[in-house]
């Protein structure tokens, strides 16, 4: 069974650098042109096949010269139909737009921009990625953003990869598709841990020996001046509306020191996933917290700081940790 | 890497993808769309359907409607299939069988409704829309008319539409419409072109069911009394005659049918013939060439006109004149025929044919014997028995009418001297018994006589109503003699036609009456067009093809080069929509058309507008490299900016800003 499962991959491949010449992701945009688009008949297709020629043969036997007209009538409809659905993908084209991050188990939300040159509206289109099936349809010389939700299982860098665009309109008897690799990735942040232990208590090396049992937010220590990575919630909007400068209320607990979230100072029993996964929920509650903190992984070292910028940063170094820049993996 | 080989690796790739797309819901658009396109399908079969079961696939259309209207579920399978059940037990009860046409059709029609009330998924809709066009096709079974085909059209659009509803959900009816009209008018070159060089077989392929030909109306090879009055009512086309030259004045138009020989008192039956390849005569004198188009009557006779001759290789001779096809007339076909009308025929008649032609029933018709013993008292020879026969007919005041009463068993003696008035047959069948009486061998023809010359198209149309009896008389030395009883009644029935000879009283047929003028001309008109259909679209048969092929240069007998022909065609047919579909338009706004345009004229000229550039930029560089026009060029600029960009959205601008961009002249 395996084996077949490899044999059918392996074609599969081979079909995909021969014959659709898909391989490496493409520069945008892609334009479908007449090289590209591949017609076949759908099962439906077939059958219609099947009853036209039953028909033929009926008008044959019948002598009937107005059955061979409806056959022939349906027939030239039917394979008119293949140059609609043909025309209904020629001359798209498609540019990958920035994915937004994702913790993995979330769905990743990868967004095509599809233009439509032709001043005609394109029915019933859809899009095939990952095993997952986005329909849409495109207005009269209009370019629109197709989102298509993938369901991530893994951090890492999840590329969008092989991706299909197909129609079976107008009949629904021919199957027009294109294959294309667009170059769009997204991140996927490991899952933060569910149940984290609270964050170490302070950048020492004692860190994860014993929990700060204080809130963050409980004592107000005193202001600093504001800087554009400080989460709104802590700004001090009294003093802001008095007419004064902006200004960041610092509390007790940031005052306790910056954090140091240290792959070294995790329990030994923790493997890899689950220590970026407890460092992930670390990063998010300390992000929640207004605490600044700082990240050692191997071959990583993130000076502590606060903000969104800096959150992203961290979590991209989790979601890549022990891949190489050039990992083109393709599938979670 | 050959196309072969490509799509086998498609198809491979296909089965890789293992999801298949989600089967859409049925939505009222979709279910709308099938719902016309079944009530399109079955209606006009209502027309041969038995009543209940067109009744019951209606009820199942409605119920269907009801079940959109009210967005309710579907039956459960358990009830479908109990009406399922019970449909067939109702067809095989009302056929007998469920092998054969029409009990194919009562199914069709019968699962077509039930397939629509169970309809949910894309399936049930590409399975409603085949059993809509198989129905389609069944119409052709009991009607080819133009009026068929119209339906038929109709029909197919609506499914087409069905489909491309299905395809597109979201779309309007006005864009499934127009896409089913554009796939109609894309399918329409491929039908003519494989319509018309399509290889024709002659069919059957097979043994076709007993009720393929069902009985039609028509002359039979028996005359009672009232048989032929019967098909006086009737205004139905018996065949069409297109001749060479100019066709023969209407009192010599005898389209020669069965001829009864035998009789028993009331009935007349035909009397058994040898058959031949050529006729029975010598065809000598005036040769009249015409082609017939025979509607099927399901008998072999083919109604020639007297006397038929030598004529193609599918018609053959009968001892007694008749012209036969080989084989019945199942379908409408058209024959070759010639006529001689002043040849004598039978002048070596057998003495046994004679013998037959002067046996009456020994106790039938008393008085009538009587009489023609007076007649023939005396008499020098069988001619002038004739001549005196005939003068007492026409001194007998017998009068010609489209209702005859009804007969007995001496149905001479009763129309003789009781009820005295008769149609054809009657004045027919007294003449021949008087005649037997006498001793003269006399037989009856039956066909049709007249006809009416359609001054659309120039053929001569024969009706039902034309349908005729008259007699034959045999002469020493002279052979069979064609006697017309009916003329000494009503002289005109010969010359004009029936409703020339029908007194006030007999209400005609409203076809036939003489003050519809405008109806006779409106249906010269249409019955000529539907001529035109029978000859050149449903008459275009292996033969016509072969005909047609061979006056295109073609050699229709090498399947090879037919089969390139088309495959030429149909190549240069698919190029010419490869073609459509890759050419388009960038876009419909015509200021921004003619930009494109003002823009590449300027690239011509080496000043080709760079895709960052915005017009004002543009213009700009433009007026730089050509200082005389400057002012033009900004102007150009900055009024497509306006109208690009700006707020207004002024026609007139526009038409003036493309005037200006076309005036310029770069110099």
């Amino acid at each position: 069974m395996r084996r077949a499962a490899h044999l059918a991959a392996a074609l599969r491949r081979g079909a995909d650098r021969w014959l659709f010449r898909v391989g490496k992701p493409e520069a945008a945009p892609i334009r479908l042109t007449q090289r590209r688009i591949y017609v076949l008949p759908t099962p439906a297709g077939l059958g219609f096949a099947a009853a036209l020629a039953v028909m033929l043969l009926t008008s044959i036997n019948y002598n009937l010269s107005l059955g061979y007209g409806l056959v022939f009538l349906l027939g030239g409809a039917a394979t008119a139909s293949i140059v609609h659905a043909f025309r209904n993908l020629l001359g798209l084209s498609l540019r990958p737009a920035r994915c937004e991050p994702v913790f993995a188990g979330e769905a990743a939300g990868f967004r095509l921009l599809i233009d439509n040159p032709r001043p005609s509206r394109r029915p019933a289109l859809r899009l095939r990625a990952h095993g997952q099936v986005g329909t849409f349809e495109l207005g009269p010389a209009t370019e629109s953003t197709i989102l298509l939700a993938c369901p991530t299982t893994r951090r890492g860098r999840l590329h969008l990869g092989r991706s299909v665009i197909e129609s079976t309109w107008p009949l629904g008897l021919i199957r027009a598709w294109s294959v294309f690799v667009p170059d769009a990735d997204c991140i996927v942040h490991p899952a933060p841990e569910p149940a984290p232990p609270p964050l170490p208590d302070s950048g020492a090396d004692g860190a994860g020996t014993s929990a700060s049992t204080r809130e963050g937010d409980d004592d107000f220590a005193g202001l600093r001046a504001h800087r554009s990575a400080d989460s709104p919630r802590h700004v001090a909007w009294k003093a802001l509306a008095r007419g004064g400068p902006m200004l960041t209320k610092q509390y007790s607990a940031a005052r306790g020191g910056e954090l140091l979230l240290a792959w070294s100072a995790l329990p030994v029993h923790l493997d890899d996933e689950q220590r970026l996964s407890r460092l992930t929920a670390w990063i998010l509650r300390a992000e929640q917290d207004g605490r600044r903190y700082g990240l050692h992984i191997p071959n990583t070292r993130i000076a502590p700081d606060l903000g969104h910028d800096h959150r992203d940063r961290c979590l991209r170094a989790l979601a890549l940790f022990g891949s190489t820049a050039e990992d083109t993996e393709r599938r979670p | 890497m050959s196309a072969g080989a490509t799509r086998f690796a498609a198809m491979l790739k296909r089965r890789g993808s293992a999801r298949p797309a989600p089967a859409p819901a049925l939505d009222r658009h979709q279910g709308l769309w099938l719902l016309a396109a079944a009530a399109l399908t079955v209606a006009p079969h209502g027309i041969w359907l038995p009543a209940w079961i067109h009744a019951l696939c209606l009820l199942f259309l409605a119920w269907r409607g009801l079940i959109l209207w009210q967005g309710s579920r579907p039956p459960p399978a358990v009830l479908l299939f109990a009406l399922a059940a019970a449909a067939a037990a109702g067809v095989r009860l009302e056929f007998g069988h469920f092998f054969g046409k029409d009990p194919g059709v009562a199914l069709l029609a019968l699962l077509l409704g039930m397939k629509l009330l169970e309809a949910r998924a894309a399936r049930d809709i590409h399975t409603g829309v085949l059993l809509c066009l198989f129905l389609q096709l069944a119409l052709f079974l009991e009607n080819q008319s133009i009026a068929a085909a119209a339906m038929a059209f109709l029909g197919t659009l609506t499914c087409l539409g069905a489909l491309v509803a299905l395809a597109d959900p979201a779309g309007s009816v006005r864009e499934h419409l127009r896409s089913a009209t554009l796939l109609l008018v894309h399918g329409l070159p491929f039908l003519l072109v494989f319509f018309v060089l399509f290889p024709r077989i002659q069919g059957p392929l097979w043994g076709l069911p007993a009720d393929a030909f069902s009985a039609r109306t028509g002359l039979s090879d028996t005359m009672t009394p009232g048989s032929i009055s019967a098909l006086g009512n009737s205004s139905a086309i018996a065949f069409r005659a297109a001749f060479d030259g100019p066709p023969p004045p209407p009192a010599q138009r005898y389209w020669r049918g069965p001829v009864l020989g035998s009789f028993d008192g009331r009935t007349w039956t035909a009397a058994r013939f040898a058959e031949a390849d050529a006729p029975f005569y010598r065809p000598v004198g005036r040769r009249l060439d015409y082609v017939l188009t025979l509607e099927p009557h399901n008998r072999r006779w083919l109604l020639a006109l007297d006397y038929p001759g030598a004529a193609g290789p599918l018609v053959r001779f009968a001892s007694d004149h008749q012209a036969l096809s080989a084989r019945p007339v199942q379908t409408r076909s058209r024959f070759a025929l010639s006529a001689y009308p002043d040849a004598p025929v039978g002048t070596d008649e057998s003495p046994a044919v004679l013998a037959a032609a002067t046996r009456l029933p020994a106790d039938s018709n008393p008085r009538s014997r009587e009489l023609a013993a007076s007649l023939a008292a005396g008499a020098a020879s069988d001619a002038e028995i004739l001549e005196r026969v005939l003068a007492h007919m026409r001194a007998a005041r017998l009068r010609y009418t489209l209702r005859p009463p009804l007969l007995g068993t001496d149905s001479a003696d009763e129309f003789l001297f009781d009820t005295r008035s008769g149609f054809c047959e009657h004045f027919a069948s007294a003449f021949a018994v008087l005649m037997r009486a006498a001793g003269v061998p006399t037989r009856i023809v039956t066909g049709y006589q007249g006809g009416e010359i359609n001054p659309v198209d120039g053929y001569l149309v024969i009706r039902q109503s034309d349908a005729h009896a008259w007699a034959e008389v045999w002469l020493e030395g002279r052979g069979w003699l064609r006697v017309d009883p009916t003329a000494l009644a009503a002289p005109e029935r010969i010359a004009d036609g029936l409703a020339a000879a029908l007194s006030a009283e007999d209400a005609l047929p409203l076809m036939l009456q003489a003050d519809m003028a405008w109806l006779r001309g409106l249906r010269h008109r249409w019955e000529a067009l539907s001529n035109s259909w029978n000859q050149y679209v449903l008459g275009y048969n292996p033969e016509r093809q072969r005909e047609f092929l061979a006056s295109l240069g073609f050699d229709p007998r090498s399947a090879a080069k037919l089969a390139g022909l088309l495959a030429g065609i149909s190549a240069l047919l698919l190029l010419a929509l490869y073609a459509w579909a890759s050419w388009q338009r960038r876009t419909s706004d015509p200021v921004q058309r003619a930009w494109e345009r003002f823009s590449a004229r300027m690239a011509r000229a080496g000043l080709g507008r760079e895709p960052w550039e915005g017009p004002l930029a543009y213009g700009d560089r433009l007026a730089e490299a050509l200082p005389e026009q400057a002012d033009s060029l900004h102007a150009i600029c900055a009024a497509y900016a306006r109208l690009r960009y700006g707020a207004v959205q002024a026609g007139d601008q526009s038409r003036a800003l493309e005037k200006q961009m076309k005036g310029i002249r770069i110099q």
